[in-house]
């Protein structure tokens, strides 16, 4: 299964070249670009881990996706996400975030249903890729 | 109307300007209703109302008259007014224009102290402001056009239940416009061939799917059913993406009683979001609300039933002073219009539905119809939620008009999809994808439409065949309900 998180996941794996152009924009609008990292896909795990902090004074698309392939680097089979972070009152969150790596494989998420009172059913979900340890998920890649 | 002539509203016996005491009836207007010097406090409620007074009726005693009727006054003189500081409790007409091009009608501004209205009650500013004046014989028509609601009135409200930042932040969904449906038939089906829908829209690629308006709980398919095979979809289509995905659970019911359990039980089951009718009254939203903020739901609301009296222009209320009073009671979500789709929806009136919802401060902006500077302080926004006759082929314009933050419903433009409910729902998430895609890169996406669309349908099977089966579907009529105290040019 493919993995529909974030912005883009609908289109094909945006290129080095494309990804530049959403960082640019993201820069032309003063939000600060930030790259983040998981093993663990499921979609309430909120906290991916942070590949160093926010570029806060990086004015250079160059210079954010070099973190980006910095990250690649470190971590191939690892989930990459890119976020641009709008600062201004009354926003103060997250303007933009695709993702920018995936695995080579995607397992996907076990549903699970317990049985309850008056034919409620308690879902579960769970990522088939979280059964091992964070660090060793993933073709046992870091 | 001799007998009438250049004096006001009243028939009969008048008494002389001087006698403002004395029993009888005297016109509106030397009752301290007209204040032409007033200048409007900050923490004053104000009104702009479009008024078309009987043959005879001046405008200024008609505006009077509309400044009494809402406030302080009886058709004769009370004595009792003596025993109040009335001249605080009296709204003030402070001023009254003409309509451009438009004989007989004028635009009656009202100044209201704050004191005339209970904290935190969108029934009691409106039992005021749309009560008894509507009837009025004095005028053929009245029309509540925007209000100004001071910060200080604004601050004894809760507000959206969530609003758009939390909404997105509990969604994890970022940087695009939200997709959504409404489950089609919106009658008749079973809960089990309900819930199929559901699945197959939300795994296709939508963020939401919707429970109808008039979905509550019938015969064919009763609520508490319909909530269980709705949820087995959601979380189904949950573990197909690994996305966040909700479905609307309409808990719109005849009591209290019976939505506060279905409420109950939809949170429950689990559901991200509920929904509720706009026909369920203004105290029975504000109660939802705090309903939703204390249980983490967002709310969503459908304006079933507006149009009786949003949509003609010289008489009711203007749809941008209902998405205000909404805002106040603390809805998360609200219908606000389209633009390109099968509903009435001028580009720019509608533009100022959208600020009303969104912005934290409305400049006054006679184009977009917005009559007064309104300042929201810090409470959220609503996210507006584009609905009726829309789809993909439309998306440039859907983005161009109005913006990210927004709902889009794509009801039959999903579920009409000739490869299936789920190429529908992706077809609409690849355009979107790719328009949003292709704004970024800096393209002029508006002109462009046509082809950043083909370009995606090249990789998109569904994209393609729902390009085809809809691309030049168009609703071209003109709007019954156009901003017209400026003259602008208006366009599709």
């Amino acid at each position: 299964m493919r993995i529909t998180q974030g912005t883009f996941s609908f289109l094909p794996d945006l290129t080095d070249a494309e990804i530049t152009a959403q960082i640019q924009y993201a820069l032309d609008n003063k939000w600060p670009c930030s790259v983040e990292f998981t093993d663990d896909p499921h979609p309430r795990n909120v906290y991916w881990d942070m590949w160093g902090l926010p570029m806060f004074d990086l004015a250079d698309a160059a210079g954010v996706l070099a973190e980006v392939n910095a990250c690649r680097k470190a971590k191939p089979e690892h989930y990459i996400r890119l976020n641009a972070y709008n600062a201004n009152y009354g926003k103060q969150t997250v303007a933009l975030s695709f993702i920018v790596q995936r695995p080579s494989d995607e397992p996907g998420f076990r549903l699970d249903r317990q049985d309850a009172h008056d034919r409620t059913i308690h879902y579960t979900l769970h990522p088939y890729a979280a059964d091992a340890p964070p660090g060793r998920r993933y073709n046992g890649q870091q | 109307m001799a007998d009438n002539e250049g004096n006001g509203s009243k028939q009969g016996t008048k008494k002389k300007k001087a006698d403002r005491w004395s029993a009888g009836v005297i016109p509106y207007a030397e009752m301290g209703y007209w204040l032409p010097d007033y200048e409007p406090k900050d923490s004053d409620v104000l009104c702009a109302f479009r008024i078309t007074p009987q043959p005879g009726v001046p405008p200024e005693e008609a505006g009077a008259a509309v400044a009494g009727e809402s406030s302080t006054a009886t058709w004769t003189v009370v004595w009792t007014d003596r025993l109040t500081a009335h001249e605080t409790y009296q709204a003030k007409c402070y001023k009254v224009d003409p309509v451009p091009n438009t004989e007989g009608q004028y635009i009656a501004y009202i100044a209201y102290n704050i004191d005339l209205f209970e904290e935190g009650s969108i029934a009691n500013l409106t039992s005021s402001i749309i009560g008894n004046v509507f009837g009025f014989k004095a005028l053929k028509a009245l029309r509540l056009e925007d209000m100004r609601i001071p910060l200080h009135y604004v601050k004894t409200f809760q507000g959206p239940a969530h609003g758009i930042i939390m909404e997105r932040e509990y969604l994890d969904k970022f940087g695009r416009p939200l997709l959504g449906a409404t489950t089609k038939p919106k009658l008749g089906l079973s809960a089990r061939n309900y819930g199929r829908v559901v699945y197959e829209a939300l795994r296709g690629g939508l963020d939401f799917t919707k429970d109808d308006e008039n979905i509550n709980s019938q015969p064919f398919m009763r609520w508490r059913d319909r909530y269980l095979y709705s949820m087995e979809g959601v979380n189904k289509a949950i573990a197909a993406t690994g996305e966040v995905k909700g479905h609307y659970l309409n808990v719109t019911a005849g009591t209290m009683e019976d939505m506060y359990e279905r409420a109950t039980f939809a949170k429950e089951v689990g559901t991200v979001i509920i929904m509720i009718d706009l026909t369920i009254g203004y105290t029975a939203i504000q109660s939802m609300a705090k309903f939703a903020r204390a249980n983490s739901l967002i709310l969503h609301l459908h304006r079933a039933g507006h149009g009786t009296y949003t949509r003609q222009k010289n008489h009711g209320v203007n749809f941008r002073v209902i998405a205000k009073w909404m805002r106040l009671a603390g809805v998360d979500h609200i219908h606000a219009g389209t633009v390109v789709g099968k509903l009435e929806g001028d580009p720019n009136a509608t533009a100022g539905y959208y600020d009303t919802c969104r912005e934290m401060k409305q400049p006054i902006n006679p184009v977009k119809g917005i009559f007064f500077d309104q300042d929201w302080g810090s409470m959220p926004g609503m996210m507006p939620v584009a609905s009726g006759g829309i789809h993909a082929g439309q998306m440039g314009d859907l983005l161009h008009y109005l913006g990210e933050d927004v709902v889009l419903q794509f009801g039959g433009g999903t579920i009409g999809h000739p490869m299936g409910i789920a190429a529908g729902a992706e077809a609409n998430r690849v355009a979107l994808e790719a328009m949003i895609k292709a704004r970024n890169e800096g393209r002029d996406y508006r002109k462009e439409a046509q082809d950043i669309l083909k370009a995606a349908a090249k990789k998109c099977a569904a994209l393609d065949t729902a390009l085809a089966t809809w691309g030049d579907i168009s609703f071209n009529y003109e709007s019954t309900d156009m901003p017209d105290v400026v003259e602008t040019p208006t366009s599709v």
